[in-house]
């Protein structure tokens, strides 16, 4: 067996972020909001301040690993949201078909013509900033392309001889879709949720970089970069730490779902000959 | 005609490498074909059988590869040609058509076209006589209005018609043999008995050999003058296509030859339980050890499951390996 | 066997009345013309309690559009279905789960037609909840008899199709098909996806339910000799009608339209290195079927008359063999001398 580097890289990523978030009172060195000393403001990369401090003096590092909570919640809610809305749709328009397949269509083709992250300013617009509004706005605008996935699989599996034959011993439509269809579809739904996951982080930091997300003092690595941007030649480390962040978990996601299409391929999967 | 054979296959082997080994697919296969002659191979998924079709015609691709053997046309050994030489051969003297027409048929070109094509590369005729040539041939497979016929496409003719014109396709440039891979598989009965008929009353008129491959032993020794059956990768039993139905000597043969529920048995005999063959076919990574049909063989002895029997010659020319032959 | 007793409708557990599917082609935008394929048209079949009716007939002539209808997969056009006495046409989806009970189907692929996500006991207890038993140790027992019944260990129930070999796969699909105690099953093509070494247990296996079972049976099969194994009666379709419908052994010893003739002659013979009988040109497009009988463009038999409308009706003889052909009589004369 050949060991898959995407696979393995782009997971162990994803994981040490996850880790990152979860462990962050731990690994913090200070609060991340409540520590501010002005004595301490601007200070470079050190032994003492591992990526330096802002200048209120907060202590980067801490910053950074409190930012992991924000950006991965957004990712992972924001993108769970997506997949059961664009399954819901696609799964019952593919089987269905007819005027709610027509519906869902023009809703699918409605959604790619306007770009997401514009849809979800004006949705932020109206709902005010915050992490809920958030989660709403990136959850609600980017279901499309799996919802287009789980139509066509849909539309694949139907004939299949299974399901035809769940129909004939009398299954409900509801139990049709979840044993029968769902099951078989999740390879590639898991995969453009994993990349999907990838761009809601930066979709999160877009926002809160422009001011749209989580509220000051909270940290985000956007909102970092947001504040970091005035002092991009003064004080580097400011924007720099932030903008490694959201580079290695969306590396390590866009991996992750490249190393799971490849296993999850249902050409290596199939076993007949 | 002289004693040599149009194709002669030596202990062929060939290759499975699945990533970490090399397990053989295909192995001691040996047989001829003389010039016009009609030879049947016949088993199971898996067996071999198109592999080997594969390898005659020097389109084996990775995977698979050629891990032993001779095989020569002509005289000539052909197992090591450069692609460019083994391109030439292939299209002009042999030639092959396939179970399924519409995917060996390009979508996108006019039938005529793809016939022309031949004429083309292999003859260099020019593309004003190949189209000529090309309403000749399709007139030549019994396809009605050929003029009018050369302008459509693949999907606008029955799968018949396909056949057919994959059958002008490989006549085209008169090849020496042809392969005939699962040719009616896909088609009806009475459109089968059609292209079969088609088939052999070419081949007969233009001495064109016929290599002719499936799992229907019935309609391979109704075809063919010889039947070769291939079970895990070896021929078990050759014989003519007379003596199999009526006297197979290899138990994997008597076990197929008995298991077919055969039109107007039950009317003569009435209905009786089929004689089953027992197991199921193994894959090509587990074949077993000695004869790899012993798992499944009710006469199998302590020697079937240790030692892979050589080839016995039977009368009139059969060949069988077995160690408990009838 | 036992002869019918009182009424012969009693006997009867499904029969199919003057059944037509059609299905429009193409839209009547831009001019085209929109086209009607009839799939199948005016069908009458009957099955009896024990029967194997055998359908026959080549690609495109119907016989698995009336599974499906049968199956309530596919609404007709017109006509009607009854089944066990009850006409189940017009059935609402409720009763889906009525008709799950009646009748069953074993489909061809036995690579496709299995859930590769769910494990052989998930896929023969689900159909047992779906349909109300609740209790344990029942659905328990069930699963494992009838896993006994199709010839499978118990403890294979815990795995995935993909452990399976087709032959094995094919009675799993026979055991799901059978979980539910239906009284008639539909065989489409059960034995043609596997390889030629394992259909005789198959074909075994099937004879004997239907014995243990008190099976009913519709065999789909292009393959006649499987068809003359199996069937009590037979059905020969072309384009979308019956052409014949007889006891197995008149239909194979006396088939008395040429089409019927035409299919037995066109098998090959192993035993004799001989041309196959050839009919003549290709299945006519469905979408513009031929004037008159349909059959008549290949038929050698073929006169005026059946060229021209209106086509011949299917015409039942005193013994209950039903031919569709306007010559039929002077065609078993011609037969009958040539083969004395």
């Amino acid at each position: 067996m050949k060991l898959r580097a995407n696979l393995v890289i782009g997971g162990a990523l994803f994981a040490l972020a996850i880790l990152v978030g979860l462990l962050a009172p731990w690994l913090a060195h200070t609060d991340p909001i409540m520590d501010a000393n002005l004595m301490n403001a601007e200070e470079a990369p050190s032994w003492t301040w591992w990526f330096g401090t802002d200048g209120q003096g907060r202590d980067i590092y801490s910053r950074v690993v409190y930012g992991a909570r924000v950006s991965l919640t957004v990712g992972i809610v924001s993108q769970l949201i997506n997949s059961v809305i664009g399954v819901a749709l696609g799964l019952s328009a593919g089987y269905w078909g007819g005027w709610w397949d027509d519906v869902v269509n023009a809703l699918t083709n409605l959604m790619l013509a306007i770009p997401s992250l514009i849809f979800a300013l004006a949705i932020m617009a109206v709902l005010g900033p915050g992490l809920t509004s958030l989660l709403i706005a990136l959850g609600l605008t980017n279901w499309s392309f799996t919802c287009r996935i789980a139509r066509a699989s849909a539309l694949s599996l139907r004939s299949q001889g299974y399901v035809q034959a769940a129909t004939v011993l009398g299954y409900g439509d509801m139990r049709i879709m979840i044993t029968q269809l769902l099951p078989n579809m999740l390879g590639p739904i898991v995969v453009i949720g994993t990349l999907g996951m990838g761009s809601a982080v930066l979709s999160e930091a877009a926002l809160s970089f422009l001011g749209l997300g989580v509220r000051p003092p909270f940290p985000s690595w956007g909102s970092m970069l947001s504040e970091a941007r005035d002092q991009i030649t003064t004080a580097p480390w400011l924007s720099v730490f932030p903008g490694l962040a959201i580079f290695l978990t969306v590396l390590g996601l866009n991996l992750l779902g490249d190393g799971l299409r490849d296993i999850l391929d249902p050409q290596s999967r199939s076993r007949r000959t | 005609m002289t004693g040599s054979p149009l194709i002669e296959v030596e202990d062929l082997r060939i290759d499975l490498n699945d990533g970490s080994r090399k397990v053989p697919a295909v192995e001691s296969v040996s047989f001829r074909i003389d010039r016009g002659e009609t030879f049947g191979l016949v088993g199971e998924s898996g067996c071999g059988k198109s592999i080997t079709a594969l390898a005659l015609i020097g389109l084996l691709r990775p995977p698979l590869s050629i891990g032993g053997g001779v095989i020569r046309f002509e005289g000539r050994e052909i197992q090591h040609l450069s692609a460019a030489k083994q391109r030439a051969l292939r299209g002009n003297r042999i030639a092959m058509i396939f179970q399924e027409p519409m995917t060996a048929l390009n979508p996108v070109s006019p039938v005529g076209r793809q016939i022309a094509e031949m004429f083309v590369l292999h003859k260099g005729k020019s593309w004003r006589e190949a189209n000529q040539l090309a309403v000749d041939a399709l007139a030549s497979v019994r396809v009605p209005a050929p003029e009018r016929r050369v302008k459509d496409y693949p999907h606008q003719l029955s799968g018949g018609m396909r056949q057919r014109v994959m059958i002008a396709i490989a006549l085209a440039c008169g090849p020496d043999l042809l392969i005939a891979d699962e040719p009616t598989t896909a088609l009806d009965v009475t459109v089968q008995a059609e292209i079969i008929e088609l088939m052999r009353n070419l081949c007969a008129e233009r001495r064109t050999a016929i290599l002719m491959i499936s799992h229907d032993l019935g309609l391979v020794a109704n075809v063919c003058r010889r039947v070769a059956v291939m079970y895990a990768g070896r021929i078990v039993e050759e014989r003519g296509s007379a003596d199999i139905f009526r006297s197979p000597s290899h138990p994997y043969t008597q076990g197929l030859v008995a298991s077919l529920p055969r039109l107007g048995s039950r009317a003569a005999l009435g209905r009786t339980r089929l004689k089953e063959i027992a197991g199921v076919v193994p894959a090509i990574a587990s074949f077993p050890d000695g004869c790899r049909f012993n798992p499944r063989c009710a006469q199998a002895t302590d020697i079937c499951r240790t030692t892979a029997p050589g080839t016995d010659l039977l009368g009139a020319g059969g060949l069988v390996r077995c160690h408990h032959h009838a | 066997m036992h002869e019918p007793q009182g009424r012969p409708d009693d006997d009867l557990i499904l029969s199919v009345e003057d059944l037509a599917v059609h299905f429009p082609l193409g839209g009547g935008l831009l001019g085209r013309e929109r086209r009607l394929l009839r799939a199948v048209d005016g069908v009458d079949l009957s099955l009896r309690r024990g029967e194997c009716l055998g359908l026959v007939g080549e690609s495109g002539s119907g016989k698995s559009t009336i599974a499906l209808s049968i199956l309530g997969l596919l609404t007709p056009t017109r006509g009607r279905i009854v089944l066990d006495g009850q006409v189940v046409t017009n059935r609402q989806s409720a009763d889906r789960k009525a008709l799950a009970r009646i009748v069953q189907i074993v489909f061809q692929d036995p690579y496709a037609s299995l859930n590769p996500r769910q494990t052989v006991r998930r896929t023969l207890e689900d159909p047992l909840r779906v349909h109300g038993v609740t209790a344990k140790s029942e659905i328990e027992d069930r699963v494992a008899t009838m896993l006994k019944h199709v010839g499978l260990r118990p403890e294979q129930a815990d795995r995935y199709p993909h452990e399976f070999s087709g032959g094995q796969r094919q009675r799993i699909g026979i055991a799901r098909a059978l979980i539910l105690n239906p009284r008639i099953v539909i065989c489409d093509e059960p034995v043609s996806a596997l390889d030629v070494s394992i259909r005789a247990q198959i074909i075994n296996l099937l004879l004997e339910l239907k014995e243990t079972l008190g099976l009913s049976y519709i065999m789909i099969s292009h393959d006649l000799g499987v068809v003359e194994h199996m069937s009590d009666r037979v059905a020969v379709m072309y384009l979308g009608r019956i052409v014949e419908n007889g006891h197995w052994r008149e239909i194979f010893e006396r088939p008395a339209h040429p089409y019927t003739q035409a299919l037995i002659a066109a098998i090959p013979d192993p035993l004799r290195h001989a041309p196959l009988a050839t009919t003549g040109g290709d299945l006519p497009n469905p979408l513009n079927p031929p004037n008159g009988c349909a059959f008549s463009p290949r038929c050698r038999y073929a006169e005026a008359v059946c060229r021209s409308e209106p086509e011949p009706t299917l015409e039942t003889r005193p013994d209950g063999h039903a031919v569709r052909c306007w010559r039929s009589d002077e065609i078993a004369h011609q037969t009958s001398l040539a083969a004395t």
